[in-house]
């Protein structure tokens, strides 16, 4: 991948619509994980059998999570929050299937997840506190904050989508150059570095959208949480 | 090359080099604190280590930005088309 980071390769076209690479691989992703957890939930037992017991430390993990960051009862977050995840960090773990390219490394799939979360910060917000409530956090410390804080709502949103895009981007970018420079088994080092590094950044754009989810649903403002806000 | 292409190709590389500065001393200066704190209170090293690595994407967060500019200056560039 030396070429463009920011061009995608068209692979065939359905009527006028160009399909790129990207889409198939998101699609492909998107199977995967709907197959397997089709598989591994079909036959829930109470005596729970190796792979259900893979998913409910999975399920449990995400759902301690949630209640840790946003401190209320995780059940209406757990399905956005734990699919937003795995898939992300599936994504992420692509590059190691060889001529796949994560699709996160192009900034269209970051920019309709981080839609997703823009929209879900809303929903969430209007759910809980109702249309008024919700906007009435926009005036929170004084009346005076509320151009900042419209603009900070766009702008976290855009920092988590070009955060995962940077970053995914650029190790992919960096061990197309180093294998071009230096040989075949050379970037396997930056290629453990890479792994490291979309696991920590699946985990932290779920974290950063389970944050901004609970500065939005939280009582009172304040809420105990020191967590709240962000660049 | 003209000179737009010339001094794009040193716009990149003055971005990404001088924006990884700030940030490089900034995510030692937490991970040194994260450190002290977990050696100091072992018990919650989870909590910290959390609020760490939320830290350290916002920090890192500029960086990125530095290095988004440079591709953009490299391959987006609207003065050389």
């Amino acid at each position: 991948m030396i070429r463009s980071p920011l061009v995608t390769k068209t692979l065939f076209m359905v009527g006028p619509i160009p399909i790129s690479e990207t889409v198939v691989v998101t699609w492909g992703l998107m199977a995967a994980l709907a197959l397997a957890a089709w598989f591994t939930t079909r036959s829930l037992a109470l005596k729970a059998s190796r792979s259900q017991t893979v998913l409910e430390l999975i399920v449990g993990a995400i759902e301690d999570q949630i209640q840790n960051t946003i401190r209320a009862a995780p059940k209406p977050y757990v399905s956005m929050i734990g699919t937003l995840f795995l898939f992300i960090l599936v994504a992420n773990w692509s590059s190691l299937v060889p001529g796949i390219e994560p699709p996160t490394a192009h900034i269209e799939t970051d920019a309709a997840l981080g839609l997703i979360v823009f929209f879900a910060i809303v929903y969430f917000g209007i759910r809980a506190r109702g249309l008024g409530g919700y906007l009435k956090t926009f005036a929170e410390p004084t009346i005076i904050m509320i151009p900042l804080n419209v603009v900070e709502t766009f702008t976290r949103t855009f920092s988590l989508i070009v955060r995962l895009f940077g970053n995914i981007m650029s190790g992919v970018f960096i061990i197309g150059i180093i294998l071009s420079l230096a040989g075949l088994l050379v970037p396997i080092p930056l290629m453990a570095l890479d792994l490291l590094v979309g696991a920590i950044q699946a985990y932290i754009f779920t974290v950063l959208a389970m944050v901004f989810i609970g500065s939005a649903v939280s009582e009172g403002g304040a809420g105990g949480s020191t967590e709240r806000g962000s660049p | 090359m003209n000179w737009n292409e010339i001094v794009s190709i040193f716009a990149a590389a003055m971005a990404v080099s001088f924006g990884a500065i700030g940030p490089a001393l900034g995510e030692g200066r937490a991970v040194a604190a994260a450190m002290d704190a977990i050696a100091r209170q072992p018990e919650a090293a989870g909590t910290i280590a959390r609020t760490l690595f939320v830290g350290l994407a916002m920090i890192e967060t500029m960086a990125i930005y530095c290095l988004v500019i440079a591709l953009l200056v490299l391959f987006a560039n609207p003065f050389i088309h």
